[in-house]
């Protein structure tokens, strides 16, 4: 389970990304943030923005509140 | 002072090649009747219409018999892929495709899928490059009818495993359907195809040209409703003089391919440097060798694709984007999807024979500010 939850729903890209940007240097190292975002493009850029950060992608997941991504800050 | 305009988006549409228009408007005088006639002036239109044929299949390898003039590129790739799936319908209901192939394609076999038959993508690798044994197993299923695949991507550049690709399918009697919308006029054509498609406004030629070669024995049955024209391949009488145009311009851009491939990838060599080098934060996507010579493709990470096209066009830069806010689906370049690269703040810069080094070095220079006043302007720098 996810440690917190950013909702970017309605929210176009790169809005979500930028979110979760702004957001991972603020948790401890280790915390898991899920990203809820319903843009279409969150699915391909908040894995990329994972890759060229070096943070864990864990994955997504289509729950209840539409589609989220689960991010663990990994420095 | 506005800025100079610097076209930079050939992969569309090419600026018209000198010579295209001059026959464009000598055909416009000669070559209005219906060549199908049996008068003079339907003579006269026979062989201006013969002669862009055979010199069209001669520039492509083929026969001129093989040859068919569309309405367009994507009508041609429609063609292909209708086409293809209904002359193996016995055979099976089939159609394996890359996930990177033009959206032409794409939408060809969402027909396909809605009329009852399937259709199977093969993925990528994060280079926009087939993965070839995903493709061999695929065409080696039953019941695969046609098999579609993009000689180098239009979004990306990089050039796909052709010739592999096809002796996969020789092996199991599939035919082998490729798009060449980005090839033909530009660089070598790969061997080992059954069906090709091109689209004149690629190479300079006018727009409303497309180009349908089917080899012979190839098992391919026209989708549309019948006609005698074009070797019953596709209906209509031809847009002669547009279609004179295409062929002439083809002959010339074919002519200088060579020596254009070598010029414009040195272009696009420095364009991937210095942007992954003096753009922080920017991802340069494609295959960095095995790429179209005219063609490159970054995203810029936190920036929004349309700020960055407009801004950039107000500076002269006319430059495509797989950005889905470009989109008027609003979903990113399924070709970036399949990658799994960056698709927001997404550029595509593809150069042509008009392209001068001043153009590229201008690009070059005002491309970091305008990235940096966008990130500047959404309070994303040092993210």
């Amino acid at each position: 389970m996810p440690d917190e939850v950013i909702d970017c729903r309605g929210q176009r890209c790169p809005l979500p990304v930028i979110a979760a940007a702004r957001r991972m240097p603020e948790v401890p190292v280790g915390t898991v943030v899920r990203v809820l975002a319903d843009d279409p493009a969150a699915a391909v850029d908040i894995p990329a923005w994972c890759r060229m950060r070096g943070q864990e992608f864990l994955g997504s997941v289509n729950g209840p509140d539409g589609p989220a991504y689960d991010v663990r800050r990994t420095h | 002072m506005s800025a100079s305009p610097v076209y930079l988006d050939a992969a569309t549409a090419a600026p018209m090649h000198p010579v295209a228009r001059q026959a464009l408007l000598a055909a416009l005088d000669d070559g209005w009747a219906d060549p199908g006639k049996l008068y003079t002036q339907a003579r006269r239109a026979r062989q201006l219409l013969d002669a862009a044929r055979e010199a069209t299949a001669l520039t492509l390898g083929v026969r001129a018999d093989e040859v068919s003039f569309t309405p367009s590129g994507t009508t041609a790739a429609h063609g292909a892929v209708l086409g293809g799936l209904a002359g193996r319908r016995r055979v099976g209901s089939t159609l394996v495709h890359s996930a990177i192939e033009h959206s032409a394609v794409l939408h060809a076999a969402e027909r396909h899928v809605g009329a009852g038959g399937t259709a199977a993508a093969v993925p990528v690798d994060r280079l926009g490059r087939l993965d070839l044994t995903a493709w061999s197993t695929a065409v080696r299923a039953p019941g695969v009818a046609l098999a579609a695949l993009i000689t180098a991507s239009h979004e990306v550049g990089t050039v796909q495993p052709v010739a592999e690709a096809a002796a996969a399918c020789a092996d199991m009697g599939v035919p082998l359907y490729v798009d060449a919308a980005q090839s033909v006029g530009r660089v070598p054509l790969p061997a080992g195809w059954s069906v090709l498609t091109a689209s004149a406004h690629k190479w300079g030629g006018p727009p409303g040209v497309g180009v349908l070669a089917v080899r012979k024995g190839t098992r391919w049955e026209s989708p549309w409703p019948a006609d005698e024209r074009e070797g019953g391949r596709t209906p209509g009488v031809v847009n002669l003089p547009a279609v004179v145009a295409a062929a002439a311009s083809l002959r010339a851009a074919a002519a200088d391919a060579a020596a254009e491939a070598t010029r414009l990838a040195a272009l696009v060599d420095r364009v991937r440097e210095r942007v992954a080098v003096e753009v922080p934060d920017v991802e340069v996507v494609g295959d960095p060798v095995l790429r179209l010579p005219h063609l490159v493709t970054f995203s810029c990470l936190y920036v929004d694709g349309e700020a960055l096209l407009h801004a950039l066009d107000r500076r002269g830069f006319a430059v495509s984007s797989g950005s889905s806010c470009t989109s008027s689906t609003l979903r990113p370049s399924h070709v970036l999807e399949a990658m799994g690269v960056l698709s927001h703040g997404n550029v595509r810069v593809s150069l042509h024979r008009e392209t001068t080094e001043a153009d590229v070095e201008r690009f070059l220079t005002e491309l970091p500010g305008i990235v940096a006043g966008l990130r500047a302007d959404a309070g994303v720098v040092g993210l």
